[in-house]
């Protein structure tokens, strides 16, 4: 990176981070804070709700996904335009109807205050943990290709995110998300125009080298039940959990609740439906050309150069540099046989194709295998480093082709996705905090500006947990997998409320609060118990949860008579 | 029907009708997938 990148990565940053504390500095209060005084209209909505759900990690690692895997993580999002349908017609109406500032506040207005209490309660331990991950992800990675020290990067990041979340509240948040997404798919457009005007080859026979590598195949219909991604595990997988982090989680809602009518927040909803997909095929399209860039251009072996180099220099037998050497001379046979493949296409020479393409497929197979054995060596190296290279792929492209400018560009637009999740996260555990447990339990009759008070710094002391956290996230072994493992623990639970909430309206307080509790801890004994896969604790939570809850009242009777909704 | 219940866009009327069609958006997004998949495999 030059003066040019670091003055576009600063200066955009910063202009963004100024415009959303400046043009919300009067606001006075809690409604204005928390809600942005609901007049937002559907497109920030819509922009607002991408931009929390789309992490830094969305932009780094899934070009790298599309890299390795091709297209086949698209289907992950199938359920997600039938998940917010049913947000829409009938999560949406009752928050409003009810004028709740937290989805957890229709807890207690269905329920009891004991429900509503669990809810919230559930939401900060698991949000709360997961916070510092949002800012320690996509900084391990920026600091390692940047070679800035990873502590500065996670405080900057960090501080930036929390100063202009505490001064400018829910509309704060929505006004910057609009600009930084601007920011993030400008850089990626432009990034995906230079990597097409960069190929050597045209688009159809980019799209035949993708193809024929197995890099297009979007959707499977295959019934097998170890295939990660199918179009029935993303249908069904996909739909469970985009209603529980669309419909429940409170960074999610407070975005949505923030329109100006039920129409606007229906609408913002329904442009994500229509466009996720289309959004996150163009990433991984993305990273499908890349990989195909990469067959005409030399790689590095290693794409995590900073692991690598270390790796190398621990390897007296110079065995690391024989491997380089061998990936070189597959490389060069590769492009070979890639290029005389296309010729025997443009000549109508179907056999001759056939057969130039298996030369092609068969060096892949062996680059690969040279590429695991760089891994292992890396690992072997430094057992705590990163064993997935993936996430370095756009990064290094970007950093090796891009002019400057652009490179800053992009960079900025990795630090803006980082920095817009995050603020949507701290809005949402500083709101509900306020909300569900300072205002409720502590402190029922105070001023409006007290309440913002309060907000601010429960939004500032969130602030720092999810700083304190990235900055020692490096001691905890398997970091990531440990964050993921805690959301399933906790989301299927906390669906469950809701869905028995709206669904079986003779389910009472008492009864779902108990189940809730039952169900919650069926799933710490099955996880310290089983080795299944932790995505099943999100189904075993909700179904425990929700069976628990009619059998509870059924044996309640009429003692325990629902609360009205 | 109240503010609420208009969705204010041209040909679409009602909630109904802005729910199938994202969900006809959503089909055809898989349909296009799929003719993706089967063009370059």
């Amino acid at each position: 990176m030059n003066v040019l990148d670091f003055a576009v990565l600063i200066g955009s940053m910063l202009a963004i981070a100024a415009y959303g504390t400046w043009h919300t500095r009067r606001q006075q209060t809690l409604r204005h804070y928390l809600k942005g005084d609901e007049s937002v209209g559907w497109l920030t909505i819509g922009i607002s709700v991408a931009a929390t759900q789309a992490s830094a990690i969305t932009f780094i690692s899934t070009p790298g996904q599309g890299y390795e895997s091709g297209l086949d993580f698209v289907q992950n999002y199938f359920g997600m335009p039938l998940a917010l349908i049913l947000i829409a017609a009938v999560f949406l109406p009752i928050y409003r109807r009810l004028n709740v500032y937290t989805a957890y506040q229709y807890l207690g207005h269905r329920f009891d205050a004991k429900t509503r209490l669990l809810g919230a309660a559930l939401f900060l331990v698991s949000r709360g943990l997961a916070a510092g991950i949002t800012i320690y992800a996509p900084a391990i990675i920026l600091s390692t290709v940047l070679g800035w020290r990873l502590d500065l990067t996670i405080i900057l990041s960090g501080l930036l995110v929390i100063v202009y979340t505490v001064a400018g509240g829910s509309q704060a948040v929505s006004l910057t998300q609009k600009y930084q997404m601007a920011v993030i798919f400008g850089g990626m457009v432009a990034a995906f125009v230079i990597l097409l005007m960069k190929l050597p080859a045209s688009l159809g026979d980019a799209l035949t080298v993708a193809g024929g590598f197995k890099k297009l195949e979007a959707v499977s219909l295959s019934t097998d039940l170890h295939r990660r991604y199918t179009f029935w595990t993303g249908l069904l997988g996909g739909f469970f959990l985009s209603l529980s982090y669309f419909g429940t989680d409170q960074s999610q809602v407070q975005r949505y609740l923030s329109g100006s009518s039920l129409r606007e927040s229906r609408l913002g909803l329904m442009f994500n439906a229509v466009l996720k997909i289309p959004m996150q095929f163009f990433i991984l399209l993305l990273g499908v050309m890349v990989f195909v860039f990469y067959q005409f251009e030399q790689p590095p072996l290693y794409f995590n150069q900073a692991a690598w180099r270390q790796a190398v220099r621990r390897d007296p037998g110079e065995h690391l540099q024989a491997l380089e050497q061998r990936f070189d001379a597959i490389g060069a046979q590769k492009e070979q046989f890639i290029r005389r493949w296309l010729d025997a296409k443009h000549a109508g020479n179907r056999a001759a194709a056939a057969a130039a393409r298996a030369q092609a497929l068969a060096a892949l197979d062996r680059s690969n295998a040279v590429r695991a054995q760089a891994r292992a060596a890396v690992q072997a190296a430094d057992p705590g480093a990163q064993s997935n290279d993936a996430d370095y792929v756009f990064v290094t492209f970007i950093l090796d082709h891009l002019p400057h400018g652009l490179i800053g560009l992009l960079i900025a637009a990795f630090f803006a996705a980082a920095l817009q999740s995050k603020s949507a996260e701290l809005n949402a555990l500083g709101s509900t905090t306020t909300v569900d447990f300072y205002r409720h339990l502590l402190k029922r009759e105070a001023s409006d500006a007290h309440y913002v008070a309060a907000s601010k710094w429960f939004t500032f002391f969130w602030g720092l947990v999810a700083l304190a956290f990235a900055l020692f996230a490096n001691l905890v072994e398997n970091l990531i997998q440990a964050v993921n493992i805690v959301g399933s623990v906790f989301y299927g639970v906390m669906l469950a409320l809701f869905l028995v909430a709206f669904f079986l309206k003779r389910v009472g307080g008492t009864a779902v609060f108990w189940a809730a509790l039952a169900a919650q801890t069926l799933v710490f004994v099955l996880y310290f118990s089983l080795s299944i896969s932790y995505l099943w604790y999100n189904f075993i939570g909700c179904a425990a949860c929700v069976l628990l809850s009619l059998i509870l009242q059924a044996a309640l009777g009429s003692n325990s008579p629902a609360a009205g909704a | 029907m109240d503010a609420d219940e208009r969705t204010g866009l041209p040909g679409l009327r009602t909630w109904s009708g802005v729910y199938l069609f994202v969900f006809g958006c959503f089909v055809l997004w898989v349909v296009l997938l799929l003719a993706l998949t089967a063009s370059y495999s």
